[in-house]
């Protein structure tokens, strides 16, 4: 059974829709990767499978380990263990990254933290991702660079070890020692736990140092196309436009 | 009967409770000379303690109720029991105080707070202090903590407090103050000599425990040149069904190069109404911190004042407010600059939610004398939900143009996708609108000690159960 089901699902915000009957799954411990051209309804997927309220499901269902999650809420998916990764994370000012990251830990466990031992923990994973330690006890991303919020949300990745991660563009805008910076923070998360990625991307770079099981190509809110890592080497010579009938990204 | 202009009237109303001194109507309030006596007997004050309040009384009976700010029209004056007492005397040992009110404190944390360092307690009960200690090595540096009735008994301190009780908060500033004159009883005197810089807060615990009753404790503190105070003052009350008043006084004394930070966080039963007056005259190069978190009260009317004396005095004023269902809290604060090079800044937060009504309420003024004078003041507002209300009334009035004046204002509510973001990490919407809220409200706990702060997110989380549906 896969970890993730997505079956035939349909979804609109406000009136618009945006998803039309997509169908796919990911199983446990697998790399997916969902690329596609702006506006194709990558990220409608990732917020909808982490259950966005603003997303409307109007059609199908969102398994996760065998349990229908389509009406549940994000805080209780996220507790299942799925985790997005987002591209434009929110400031919140006048909480730390710290005491955020200690809270939600103890959301998804279930239980308190010892300080001692999350300091510990918080530290080895800040050096993965060459964090500066001074950035636990900022305002959770009030103020960061576009790279450091990146990292800032891949160190939450390390630290809750979720079994499904959804990467929703987490390459985008950084330069090459940034992506190399998260690939290594990516790897390190596999390594650790296991768990299953849903890499979504319209780029390939990040991809480089992972090893792909699949890939799911969509346009105009449809899947079109499947494949293996083969598929991802095929877009980076030919682009989306014959895959889609469209314009390059 | 005295007229005033239409703009003088609407000048001075705004901030202050002053009213025309009109023959007013409102004497009907249950308070009459011959209980004044007998409070004044029964405390065995001074003659002239005696007479300022008989004085007091007078002038509450002249002036009209508060009509510029939240209706106070729920307090009937007449239930208002004004002095109860308790059935304890004072206690310097913890053992001796009796087993109810001791559970009490124990409940307000009080005697952990002790132990954890803190310098001294006094404890109110009613109105009457039960509790009373402060550490020796305290008492040692010569720092006077005690309740003022006695403190006014000892002829070592009752010239000083004679020549400064009500000196800065005089009767006749509006009609709680006078109403204060008149009844005041118990409260704090702390006196910290010349040079003395106490390294560990100065705790007090305030606490209304009787049905209808009043709460008018009388805080008197005076910080001789260069010494250095932290004084934290916590107030709670129970819930009751009938309306309560509290008409507290707070006067500093803040002496050349002294400092003094005043903490308070006030988590009044929801009944109650906060008439309170707080006021710190600060001389050449001395400082006053207000760190201040207005929780409780049906009605709040609260806007300590600074007022800038001497050379380089300066004021800094930390507050949040956070108004629930029922709740009309009109919180602010004032500065007054009074000589040159002073600074000021003001940094404010409120929260509204369930139909709560928060107002923001500064005035700042600048004299003509203040050259080279600095202030700013900033209030961020947040409003939790459709039905809640938040206004900025801020007013500044700048007698020259040598200074430099700064005001920023901002009002916003919960983003729904920090919200998200939040419950994506595993939070319910509660925990992540209640986490929100205590970001918001960071800068105040952060100045706070803490054991305050924890007590202040506790009562954030609080206050935020059922604010989501």
């Amino acid at each position: 059974m896969a970890l993730l089901t997505i079956e035939n699902l349909s979804v609109a915000i406000e009136d618009k829709a945006l998803l039309h009957g997509v169908s796919m799954e990911v199983g446990s411990g697998e790399t997916h990767v969902l690329m596609g051209p702006n506006g194709a309804g990558k990220s409608t997927l990732g917020f909808t499978v982490m259950g966005s309220p603003e997303y409307k499901v109007t059609g199908g269902k969102i398994l996760f380990d065998g349990a229908d999650i389509t009406a549940e809420s994000p805080d209780k998916r996220a507790k299942r263990g799925i985790f997005l990764s987002f591209q434009n994370p929110v400031e919140i000012p006048g909480i730390t990254l710290s005491d955020f990251l200690r809270s939600a830990l103890e959301q998804v466990e279930g239980e308190r933290i010892k300080l001692w031992a999350f300091k510990k923990q918080l530290k080895a994973a800040m050096d993965v991702l060459q964090m500066d330690a001074a950035y636990a006890e900022r305002d959770l991303n009030v103020g960061f660079s576009g790279g450091e919020k990146k990292k800032a949300e891949i160190l939450q990745l390390l630290m809750l070890k979720p079994r499904l991660a959804i990467l929703d563009e987490t390459d985008s805008g950084l330069d090459v020692d940034a992506v190399r910076t998260v690939s290594a923070g990516i790897a390190a998360y596999r390594e650790s736990c296991g768990g299953s990625l849903l890499i979504i991307t319209h780029n390939t770079k990040i991809l480089e140092a992972l090893q792909i099981d699949r890939a799911h190509i969509i346009a105009d809110g449809r899947i079109v196309r499947e494949g293996g890592a083969e598929l991802v080497a095929e877009i980076n010579a030919n682009g989306f436009e014959h895959l889609t009938g469209k314009g390059a990204i | 009967m005295r007229q005033k202009t239409q703009v003088a009237d609407i000048d001075r109303s705004l901030y202050d409770f002053r009213y025309d001194e009109d023959a007013a109507d409102f004497l009907n309030s249950g308070i009459t000379p011959e209980i004044i006596r007998e409070i004044s007997e029964e405390k065995n004050d001074p003659e002239w303690m005696r007479e300022f309040r008989l004085k007091s009384l007078e002038i509450y009976s002249r002036m009209k109720m508060p009509v510029w700010g939240p209706p106070v029209d729920g307090l009937d004056m007449r239930n208002i029991v004004t002095y109860i007492r308790p059935k304890s005397r004072m206690n310097t040992d913890w053992n001796n105080v009796p087993a109810h009110i001791k559970e009490t404190f124990e409940r307000l944390g009080i005697p952990q707070a002790e132990r954890e360092s803190l310098a001294g307690v006094g404890a109110q009960y009613d109105s009457e202090l039960v509790y009373h200690n402060v550490r020796k090595e305290v008492a040692q540096s010569g720092v006077v903590y005690t309740d003022l009735e006695s403190a006014m008994h000892d002829p070592k301190y009752a010239e000083i407090i004679r020549m400064h009780f009500m000196k800065l908060v005089p009767p006749g500033d509006h009609k709680f103050a006078a109403l204060h004159g008149a009844v005041w009883s118990g409260g704090s005197f702390v006196y910290v000599p010349a040079g003395v810089k106490l390294e560990i807060p100065l705790q007090s615990y305030f606490r209304l425990n009787a049905k209808g009753a009043g709460q008018f404790e009388h805080t008197l503190i005076i910080l001789e040149e260069n010494s250095d105070l932290h004084f934290i003052e916590g107030c709670s009350a129970p819930k009751y069904y009938e309306a309560g008043l509290h008409a507290g006084c707070v006067e500093l004394y803040v002496g050349k190069g002294a400092k003094l930070r005043y903490s308070t966080i006030e988590n009044w039963s929801k009944n109650m109404y906060n008439l309170n007056t707080k006021r710190a005259l600060v001389e050449e190069g001395g400082r006053i911190e207000w760190v201040s978190g207005s929780f409780g009260s049906h009605v709040s009317y609260l806007y300590p004042m600074s007022i800038l004396n001497g050379r380089g005095a300066s004021a800094e004023f930390t507050g949040i407010t956070f108004a629930g269902e029922g709740q009309n809290l009109d919180t602010g604060a004032k500065i007054v600059h009074n000589a040159p090079e002073t600074s000021s800044h003001i940094d404010t937060k409120s929260i509204s939610k369930s139909g709560g009504i928060s107002t923001f309420r500064s005035a700042v003024t600048v004299h003509e004398n203040a050259v080279g004078s600095r202030s700013s003041v900033s209030c961020e507002s947040l409003m939790l939900d459709g039905i809640s209300r938040s206004d900025t009334i801020p007013a500044m009035d700048i007698r020259t143009d040598k200074c430099d004046i700064g005001h920023e204002a901002k009002i916003g509510r919960i983003s729904d996708d920090a919200v998200f973001y939040l419950m994506s990490r595993g939070m319910d919407e509660q925990a992540a609108r209640a986490m929100i809220v205590s970001g918001f409200a960071g800068n105040v706990s952060k100045e706070l000690p803490l054991e305050y702060a924890v007590e202040m997110n506790n009562l954030i989380r609080l206050e935020m159960t059922g604010a989501v549906g």
